[in-house]
């Protein structure tokens, strides 16, 4: 059918420009190239057939189901056991129905297979007539000076502006899909407990019948997202004391010190770190750092967990130094060579015209860069997943296990998942509150780098 | 006061100097751990490549396998392995009892009745006689081999039993234990038994899950950046869609994992667990990788290409995609290239859409359940047994393998189609 379409598209195209051949032919002027009246004639035949499959879509399953229940009206079922019938009968067409067979259920499926077979071949009818009847009407339009290149082009401009709004709709969908999960949630936990509530044990939050689901007394203390909150600020903070004076250093040697050489091996091996899988660092972490760092605390005499926040931590700075390095490295080499010249020449040696010139020129591009390395941080799922502690402890020693938001939107929703259960919901508030967080740092972050930019441009 | 000029000019030189070793000893340490990070993963994954296989003769008894005379392949096929594959096992050690006979039989993986069958039916005529068949040690013998194994754990702290040991080095001293080539790592689906386990599952879903990515993401992404890099008129919206692209870029990934389950899984439908699924989350997700690439691109083709083309009477439209479009398409493959490496790395929005499901079957199109490189990385490093260990590290491997083969190819694109203006 599709294929079919597609040739009925070429075919068109080809008429289209032989008509044109056929105008020029007469010694008459074209207001276009023949090959627009092809276009022209082919769009004409894959609007129809868009707007006819799309609209097929949407309202074929819902009149096939009618149809279906229609025999099960009058017979005083409840709307949900109409649902399930119908789901039966779907189930049984397709051959995959397991449970018992009954004569009902199996002639709706007998049914349903001969609506869906009609509404098949009516689709290809209606189709392909509405498809014929449009060409041919184009076909008949055009003539020597009719406009075909304008039309053409304005089909042209509207996809690419449709291709545009695929970003925004991402994001709507980022929200929809956080935002009725999230308010579901708030519902039975109140605002409150969450944002300030000190226990987090969502495994408590088993939901045995839909009377108990309705009970918040039983969630007391169970969805106090402060630890996870802590945790997740915690193991970002002991990432950026690793990543920043690693990552602000290398970034300053290469811009500042660096022969063309050195920059130019050491940039681009700096930058392998980026491109490793986070699930790779994860691995690195749990089954290297972690055991590393325990025997060195043990021979201290310390007690560490094998999956200590340190580790964590650790691994996930060593991820985001090049994040820094090349980021700072490039606001740097942007600072106009007059401030470092004018520096020079008033006799301060490398380090001080960096430290005392370029540095404070730099600033706002270097903390942009920071923030931005912070949004991956808290973002950070894989290495904490693996490295980190499941359980979500309240503390600030980094030997010990601590939890975070990527973390535990992991563990509750891996596996099956209920929707409706709070459990769930409550993933779905912590993805909020990690995407409203991350937002406002990437703004921030962003148009700082921004501003900076356009200040020496 | 002389003196004291030349100290702190020597003292200035000496921070000089020692701002200099820092930003030295930045990059060391950064390149340091790079290097540390690949030898730990070669040092432990490199042995993955290696199976070990004993090599136990297998008597072909026609009367143990259920065969009647001159049987057919149809009765070949339909013949009971698994007495003689027992037996084979039990003669090893011919005063064995019945628990070291069941411990002899564990010394094998449990395809051990396949790999005899398959030796049947590629000679037909062993029916009656002794053959010696290679079989595959279990994960914990192959471990021993390859000296992965703590041997002088106390017995009842360790899976392998002193009898199997036992057996196992009268087998090495005969060199009836053989170290191979390990292609089933690469040819077999995901297993629960680390010396069955293969990387081919996930592969295939790596590959469809990239596919249905880059057939989303390219197509879309070129188009949104033709639209805001040549036509948008500057206003507010377009600077919304902006800022909304970079916004998107840095959206943690785990964020378009519940976008995966939110929509694409509860309000549309979709199967879960496929690499459709998560081919679509992950288009979202290098959507923006792409638009900027594009951009960027199209922003470097110098303008007189575009006036020249718009003087000899070419419509906007045609000035675009006959002119601009093509000069920028190297530099926008190359950007595609590197979010799909980027895409191929991902695993956290994978885990959510239930790309994690234990998947034992090569899926054969991105409606069947899979799971994907990256994720099956998880999987083995989430289960205790010690032979998975190797086997992640040789996943990682393969995984970076990929990741340089596709970032190579992108540079070479860059700087071989890429045009300089000057």
């Amino acid at each position: 059918m599709f294929t079919f379409i597609v040739l009925l598209g070429f075919t068109s195209y080809y008429f289209g420009r032989r008509k044109a051949y056929t105008i020029q032919s007469t010694n008459k002027r074209l207001t276009a190239l023949p090959q627009f009246y092809g276009y022209y004639l082919a769009i004409w035949c894959a609007i129809p057939a868009f707007i006819i499959f799309s609209l097929w879509a949407i309202f074929e399953p819902t009149i096939v189901k009618l149809l279906i229940l229609s025999d099960y009206s009058n017979q005083g079922y409840l709307d949900d056991e109409l649902n399930l019938i119908y789901e039966k009968t779907k189930a049984l067409s397709r051959g995959q129905f397991t449970g018992e067979i009954t004569p009902f259920i199996e002639a709706s499926a007998e049914k349903y297979l001969s609506l869906r077979s009609i509404a098949q071949s009516s689709k290809a009818v209606i189709v392909l007539s509405i498809i014929i009847a449009s060409v041919a009407y184009a076909y008949k339009k055009i003539s020597s000076n009719s406009k075909t290149r304008e039309p053409v082009e304005k089909f042209l401009k509207a996809v690419l502006f449709t291709a545009s709004l695929a970003a925004i709709l991402t994001t709507v969908g980022i929200v929809f899909s956080l935002i009725f999960q999230t308010i579901d949630f708030f519902k039975v936990i109140p605002l409150f407990d969450f944002v300030f509530g000190t226990h987090w044990y969502p495994a408590k939050a088993f939901v045995r019948d839909s009377s108990e689901a309705l009970d918040p007394t039983m969630y007391s203390d169970t969805f106090g997202a402060v630890p996870i909150f802590a945790g997740t600020f915690f193991i970002a903070f002991i990432a950026m004391c690793v990543a920043i004076p690693i990552g602000l250093m290398s970034g300053i040697y290469l811009a500042e010190y660096a022969s063309v050489k050195v920059r130019q091996y050491a940039k681009p091996l700096i930058e392998i770190l980026a491109g490793i899988p986070t699930v790779v660092y994860g691995f690195f972490a749990a089954l290297t750092v972690g055991p590393f760092l325990k025997e060195i605390g043990n021979s201290m005499g310390l007690d560490v967990s094998a999956e200590s926040a340190l580790a964590a931590g650790g691994v996930m700075g060593i991820m985001i130094i090049p994040f820094i390095s090349s980021l700072s490295d490039d606001v740097i080499t942007s600072v106009p060579q007059s401030l470092r010249d004018g520096s020079y020449a008033m006799g301060a040696t490398k380090s001080e015209t960096i430290k005392k010139v370029i540095f404070p020129a730099a600033l706002p591009g270097i903390v942009g860069s920071i923030l931005l390395g912070v949004s991956r941080a808290i973002g950070e799922t894989m290495i904490v997943v693996m490295a980190s502690g499941l359980a979500a402890n309240l503390t600030i020693n980094p030997l010990e296990s601590t939890s975070t938001i990527t973390a535990q939107i992991v563990v509750i929703l891996i596996g099956d998942q209920a929707f409706g259960d709070p459990k769930t919901q409550a993933a779905f508030a912590l993805g909020m509150s990690l995407f409203l967080v991350t937002l406002c740092l990437n703004i921030v972050a962003l148009r700082v780098v921004k501003k900076y930019r356009e200040k020496y441009e | 006061m002389n003196k004291n000029k030349e100290q702190l000019l020597n003292k200035r030189y000496k921070a000089e100097k020692r701002f200099r070793l820092y930003g030295q000893g930045a990059i060391f340490m950064a390149l340091l751990f790079l290097t540390i990070f690949i030898f730990k993963i070669f040092s432990t994954g490199y042995s993955a490549f290696q199976k070990t296989w004993l090599i136990v003769p297998v008597t072909f008894d026609a009367e143990l396998m259920m065969l009647e005379q001159n049987p057919s392949k149809e009765d070949l096929k339909d013949a009971d392995y698994y007495d003689i594959a027992l037996k084979s096992m039990a003669d090893l050690d011919p005063n064995a009892n019945e628990d070291q006979e069941n411990e002899l039989k564990r010394m094998v993986s449990y395809f051990f009745e396949r790999e005899i069958k398959r030796e049947l039916l590629n000679d037909p005529s062993l029916i009656g006689k002794t053959k010696d068949v290679y079989l595959t040690a279990s994960d914990d013998l192959d471990q021993v081999f390859k000296g992965n194994y703590p041997r002088d754990l106390p017995e009842d702290q360790r899976r392998v039993t002193d009898y199997q040991l036992k057996i196992f080095d009268q087998l090495v001293e005969l060199g009836k234990v053989e170290s191979k080539f390990n292609l089933s790592f690469f040819t077999y689906p995901d297993s629960r038994e680390a010396e069955l386990a293969g990387i081919a599952s996930s592969f295939m879903g790596s590959i469809f899950s990239i596919l249905v990515c880059l057939m989303i993401a390219f197509p879309v992404a070129v188009l949104a950046a033709i639209y805001l890099e040549e036509f948008a008129p500057k206003n507010r919206f377009t600077d919304f869609i902006e800022v909304n692209i970079n916004n998107l870029a840095a959206v943690p990934s785990i964020v378009f994992g519940l976008l995966g389950l939110g929509i694409l899984l509860a309000v549309f439908q979709l199967p879960r667990s496929t690499p459709l699924v998560g081919g679509i989350t992950l288009s979202l997700m290098t959507l923006p990788t792409i638009i900027i690439a594009c951009r960027a691109s199209l922003k470097a083709v110098p303008p007189s290409i575009r006036e020249a083309a718009l003087a000899m009477g070419a419509s906007k439209m045609q000035t675009t995609m006959h002119h601009t479009v093509p000069l920028s398409m190297p530099g926008t493959l190359s950007g595609t290239i590197i979010g799909l490496a980027q895409a191929l790395g991902e695993t956290a929005p994978l885990i959510l859409i239930g790309m994690v499901a234990f998947v034992n079957t090569i899926p054969g199109s991105p409606l069947d359940p899979a799971a994907s490189l990256p994720v099956q990385i998880y999987i083995w490093a989430e289960s205790a047994e010690r032979g998975f260990v190797e086997k992640v590290s040789a996943c990682i491997m393969v995984l970076l393998g990929f990741l340089i083969i596709m970032n190579l190819f992108a540079q070479i694109i860059r700087h071989k189609f890429e045009k300089k203006w000057s």
